[in-house]
């Protein structure tokens, strides 16, 4: 009779098995339900392992109308490159909104980030924050995204880049990143860069000061089109204004309009052209929509009239829903919207899920008293 | 007290249809006032519960560690017990009532909080945000009335074994968690059904609690005091964790005796519900069916605002700190539509309560014809009520009407 051995391999520690990990165990059951991040919020919201937050350390005022925030990110921030943004939720009026913003400083030794945010007529999170943020407030942050940066070999040749920049109003935050990046160090990094901005008037250039400033220096070629006295740019301008435009890479950011005349300008020409988009308009027209798809997310979509519950709605269609009691008490039924926009049917109040502006998963909703208002997308049944 | 539609003089009979559409109508325009001003102050509010109570919790058993040192351990106790009864009042239940859910902060969210309780979030949300607060006081759904183990109307039949109920009643109390855990899960029906036939839900849910109790057991009864070995404090923090919990125990099952049990609270009969409730009618149901508990701020916050019961049953996701604004309005409608706004301080409503569940303890109107010179007859009635059978009990029943009706004559 033989016996068979197994071979003894070392293994690596099994995860948990580290002190760090022990003692996070305890601390874990000490203040179940909890966990320990719950309790280490009270203190230290910012710390490394929270969720990404960010404190305000300044409101800038830059125009009437503008403000940049400055902030301090939690010690999770994984760094930016100029030229990208940031989604930022911020509690307006007590309710969590979410919004996304171009940062405006290349990355500052402080660690400091910030974003300069306008407010627009009937903003709710812009006005809020131009107006109302202060110092000590605490926000809520994603990690930097987006491809809107300039290219690395900006700073590693050693010819100059040569680019266009066109911006209009708000537009200009991305670009004031970049600009700040390549001017704000011991020795500026040579660029041939011809920014044609665009706002109101001059008082309404967001960091009008600063960018008049570099073109003093001779770091940039600003063109400043005051739209209130010169017209709105037309692209067939740009010829004119930019002679040498077809040797420049163009950078572009500002209102949809000159975006979309751009892309098919700089298509038609063939000159590389980079374009960030801020959000598009807000939905409209919602405050009498009645009815629309409902889109579940096991691909079940049901067309469902401006009476009926979306809980039923889906039942209906067999999609497996959780539900309570059927009249808005219970909240048992609640499930993320992704998109779209419902009403409730008690009191005809309108919730609109923008995707990029809701917190993480969606806003949730009560699905027993929700009729859609228009076509949503709600996140169950998957 | 018996079910509203078996009482003489029913106390909506006033009412008409139209009433109680224009009622609920008025009622709405509360709650949407409420809605339409909701807003930063709110949400600061129920923020700073929220840190002050983690403080509070994390001070008092930082204190305890000394608890070796007897004030340090009355401080700690007491300190605790206010932690533990403001995460389950003031927080816990409002928070997963949705009341919240506005702030869109998946941190106080109803699909996300978990409570220091030995119920799970998931059954109490269930047990108590469905059911109870839908079929409120309908005897035979809502199991809120007695969780399923006192008699707490006089249209249930008298049986001997309700003799104990204000004992059953007093170690519920103490052990209340458990009670709502155990309610939850509607233990008692389903665990008269054998083993193989349970359903699978039964089963995971009570995998699911009887891992929240474990969980709950080893915070209070393991770690905490482990951690005050090395200062020597180890029994008296187990010590101070098991009174915490007995004190939020006692006082929670006090304030939701104070809510739905008061004599005059009315109680309603299933069938009397019609399918098609009406939101007046449903309205109407919940300002029968609920009692306050009138006080100061102190009492409003420690109740979780369950001394606004009335409110809170009409309007179960509003914020609770907006309750004391809207409850004079509310009384309003009360007085407008002639019913009876039900309040009074604790001690009054607790010893209602009480009394209520020592009556009922009782054949029925036992206690009422009893005097000290009757007393030795009544109690052999009773000892022979007791042991004897369905026969005898219907007798004496009889016998026990009759005297009712005599003293009533007398009188």
């Amino acid at each position: 009779m033989s016996s068979i051995s197994l071979p003894r391999v070392a293994t690596p520690a099994a995860a948990g098995t580290t002190w760090r990990d022990r003692l996070r165990r305890v601390a874990d059951a000490a203040v179940t339900p909890l966990d320990l991040d719950d309790v280490l919020d009270v203190f230290a919201p910012l710390r490394a392992g929270a969720p990404l937050r960010g404190r305000i350390v300044e409101v800038r005022p830059e125009t009437a109308h503008s403000a940049t925030i400055v902030l301090e990110p939690g010690k999770d921030w994984r760094g930016h490159q100029p030229g990208q943004y940031v989604r930022v939720g911020v509690e307006v009026d007590g309710i969590r909104l979410w919004r996304t913003y171009s940062l405006t400083h290349g990355p500052r030794r402080d660690g400091y980030i910030s974003i300069t945010v306008k407010a627009i007529p009937g903003g709710v999170v812009s006005g809020h924050l131009v107006h109302r943020a202060r110092v000590g407030q605490v926000v809520q942050l994603d990690q930097a995204q987006g491809d809107f940066v300039l290219p690395p070999q900006t700073w590693t040749t050693p010819e100059p880049a040569k680019l266009l920049m066109v911006t209009g109003g708000s537009g200009i935050t991305p670009v004031v990143g970049m600009l700040r990046n390549l001017f704000n160090r011991a020795t500026p990094v040579r660029a041939d860069i011809v920014l044609l901005h665009s706002a109101l008037t001059h008082d309404d250039v967001i960091f009008g000061r600063e960018l008049r400033e570099y073109a003093e220096r001779g770091l940039i070629t600003l063109i400043e089109r005051h739209t209130d006295v010169d017209g709105m740019l037309a692209v067939t301008e740009l010829e004119q204004l930019v002679p040498d435009l077809v040797e420049r890479t163009t950078y572009a950011c500002g209102p949809a309009g000159l975006l979309d005349a751009l892309e098919e300008f700089c298509a038609a020409a063939g000159l590389p052209l980079h374009v960030e988009r801020f959000r598009p308009p807000v939905l409209s027209g919602l405050e009498d929509a009645e009815g629309g798809t409902v889109a579940f997310a096991d691909g079940t979509v049901v067309d469902a009239g401006g009476t009926t519950p979306i809980l039923d709605a889906g039942e209906a269609a067999g999609v497996l829903m959780p539900s309570g009691c059927r009249m808005g008490v219970c909240f048992g039924c609640v499930v993320p919207m992704t998109a779209g926009a419902v009403r409730d049917l008690r009191n005809g109040a309108l919730t609109i899920a923008v995707p990029g502006e809701t917190g993480p998963g969606g806003i949730p909703i009560q699905t027993c008293v929700s009729a859609a208002a228009g076509d949503c997308t709600i996140d169950v049944g998957g | 007290m018996t079910v509203i539609t078996k009482q003489p003089v029913s106390p909506i009979a006033h009412l008409s249809t139209s009433d109680i559409e224009l009622l609920g109508k008025e009622l709405d325009e509360i709650r949407q006032s409420v809605l339409d001003s909701r807003g930063e102050s709110d949400a600061a509010y129920i923020r700073t519960v929220v840190d002050v109570q983690r403080k509070l919790e994390l001070g008092s058993r930082a204190v305890l560690l000394a608890s070796a040192f007897p004030p340090a351990w009355i401080a700690g106790t007491i300190g605790l017990s206010i932690a533990k009864i403001l995460e389950n009042m003031e927080i816990g239940h409002n928070v997963m009532h949705g009341q919240w859910d506005w702030m869109r902060d998946p941190k106080i969210h109803s699909t996300t909080w978990e409570w220091d309780n030995a119920s799970t979030a998931e059954g109490w949300k269930h047990s108590h945000n469905e059911l109870h607060h839908t079929y409120t006081n309908i005897i035979g759904k809502d199991n809120d009335l007695g969780y399923g183990i006192m008699r707490v109307d006089e249209d249930q039949r008298w049986h001997p074994m309700y003799l104990v109920q204000p004992l059953w009643n007093f170690i519920n109390a103490c052990f209340f968690e458990y009670g709502i855990a155990a309610y939850d899960l509607e233990l008692g029906r389903n665990l008269r059904v054998p083993k193989e036939k349970r359903s699978p839900e039964f089963t995971r849910s009570l995998k699911k609690t009887l891992g929240k109790i474990r969980k709950q057991a080893t915070k209070d009864y393991l770690v905490h005091p482990g951690l005050a070995l090395p200062f020597g404090a180890a029994p008296q923090v187990l010590a101070a964790n098991f009174i915490a919990n007995v004190v939020r125990n006692v006082w929670s099952h006090s304030v939701i005796m104070c809510g739905h049990f008061p004599e005059g609270v009315e109680t309603f009969e299933r069938k009397s519900i019609p399918d098609d409730e009406s939101r007046g009618d449903w309205y109407l149901r919940q300002m029968l069916g609920s009692a306050n508990i009138s006080g100061g701020k102190l009492l409003h916050l420690m109740s979780g605002n369950l001394s606004h019961q009335i409110e809170h049953h009409l309007f179960p996701d509003l914020p609770s700190n907006r309750y004391v604004e809207v409850a004079p309005q509310v009384r309003e409608v009360f007085e407008k539509y002639g019913l009876n706004y039900h309040t009074a301080p604790m001690p009054q409503q607790v010893y209602s309560a009480w009394h209520k569940v020592v009556r009922l303890s009782l054949p029925n109107g036992w206690l009422a014809t009893t005097t000290p010179r009757n007393l030795p007859q009544q109690l052999k009635l009773l000892y022979g009520m007791s042991t004897g059978g369905p026969k005898i009990r219907r007798a004496a029943q009889a016998r026990l009407e009759q005297l009712a009706r005599r003293q009533a004559a007398a009188a």
